[in-house]
C-alpha cells in the first residue's frame, strides 16, 4: 500500500485546499498520472499518483483543507 | 524554446501547454516559453465564481466573447487581442519545487517589463498580481502538473478594457484595470513587448537560456503535434 501525501508546494506555507479528484475508488491508476488538484493561492497543484495500482481509499474530500505531510489517499 | 503563437485560440493554446508538459516531465524538451493572444475570452479558474461575470452568459456573443471554466488557479480574468499572455513551461522541481516563489517570479517579469517603459508598477500583499498604483496591470493563474508549469501570466498592453467592466477581474470588487496604452497615452508595438518579455524571462529565470526563438516556423521533435493542435 502506497501513501498519497501532500508535498510542501511553497517556501512557508504548510497547508492547500483540495479542489478535484482525477480519480474515483476503485479506480485503475497509474504511477505519475494526475490524481488529485490542489490549490495555493493562484496556483493549482496536480500531484501525481506515487505508484500503479487501485486507488484504494481517499482521505481528504473535494473542498476540503489539508495539510503537508497529510496522506490524501492510498493506492495498492 | 520560445514560441510565439500570434492570435490563437485559447483552449487550443491550452492543449498545446499540457503536450509540452507531458515532454517536459518526461526530459524530452527543455525550459519553454509560450507567448500568445486570445480573442475575446473570460476565464474562470478553480477558485472562481460564475458570480463574477457581470453580463449574462447568454449575452456574451453579442460582445463577440465566450467564456471557459480552466484548471489554473485564481478566478475570473479576461483576454483579448492587445493582451500578451504569457505561458512558462517550467520544472520546479529545478527551482526549489517553490509554487509562491514562481507567482513573485511572474510578478518580477512583468513589473521588469514595464520597467523597460519608464513605469513604475509593484506588488500588493495578499493580491497576487501587477498593479499600477492601486489599478491592476498584470494578471497571475498558474498550474503545475507534477511541478511542471502551465498557464501563467497576461499584461494589458493595448487591450479593450471595456470587457474588464462586465466581470470583477479576480474576484475583487471595484477593481480598476488599467494598460499600457493608457497609461503612456499611445498605441504599444507588439513585437517590441514580446522581445522584451523574452529578455525579462532570462533575467528572472537565470538558469534559462533560449535556444531558439521559433516564430510562425515551428520546428523541432514536437512539430507535428503542435501543427495538429493549430490546424
Amino acid at each position: 500500500m502506497y501513501d498519497v501525501i501532500l508535498p510542501s508546494l511553497a517556501e512557508g506555507v504548510d497547508k492547500a485546499h483540495v479542489t478535484y479528484w482525477f480519480r474515483s475508488e476503485g479506480d485503475d491508476v497509474k504511477e505519475g498520472e494526475d490524481l488529485v488538484e490542489l490549490v495555493t493561492d493562484k496556483a493549482t497543484f496536480k500531484l501525481p499518483s506515487p505508484a500503479s495500482g487501485t486507488l484504494k481509499e481517499i482521505l481528504a474530500a473535494e473542498g476540503t483543507e489539508v495539510k503537508v505531510g497529510q496522506v490524501l489517499a492510498k493506492v495498492q | 524554446m520560445i514560441l510565439d503563437f500570434g492570435v490563437i485560440d485559447f483552449e487550443k493554446c491550452l492543449s498545446i501547454q499540457k503536450e509540452l508538459v507531458r515532454r517536459r516531465r518526461l526530459g524530452e524538451i527543455d525550459d519553454s516559453l509560450i507567448l500568445a493572444e486570445h480573442r475575446n475570452v473570460f476565464t474562470i479558474g478553480r477558485t472562481g465564481k460564475i458570480e463574477n461575470l457581470l453580463v449574462e452568459p447568454a449575452d456574451l456573443k453579442k460582445h463577440r466573447a465566450s467564456l471557459i471554466f480552466t484548471d489554473r488557479g485564481g478566478d475570473i480574468t479576461f483576454h483579448g487581442p492587445g493582451q500578451v499572455v504569457l505561458y512558462p513551461i517550467i520544472d520546479l522541481r529545478n527551482r526549489n519545487r517553490d509554487l509562491h516563489g514562481y507567482l513573485r517570479d511572474l510578478e518580477d517579469l512583468v513589473i521588469n517589463l514595464l520597467s523597460d517603459y519608464g513605469v513604475s508598477a509593484n506588488r500588493m500583499v495578499g493580491a497576487t498580481g501587477v498593479w499600477f498604483g492601486s489599478k491592476k496591470i498584470g494578471f497571475i493563474g498558474v498550474s503545475a502538473s507534477g511541478w511542471v508549469t502551465y498557464h501563467g501570466a497576461s499584461i494589458n498592453i493595448n487591450t479593450d478594457l471595456s470587457f474588464f467592466s462586465m466581470c470583477q477581474p479576480c474576484g475583487l470588487k471595484d477593481v480598476e484595470v488599467t494598460s499600457l496604452k493608457r497609461i503612456l497615452g499611445k498605441e504599444i508595438a507588439m513585437d517590441m513587448v514580446k522581445n522584451r518579455i523574452v529578455s525579462c524571462f532570462e533575467e528572472v529565470f537565470t538558469s534559462w537560456h533560449s535556444r531558439k526563438f521559433v516564430k510562425s516556423d515551428i520546428g523541432g521533435i514536437f512539430a507535428a503535434q503542435v501543427s495538429a493542435a493549430l490546424a
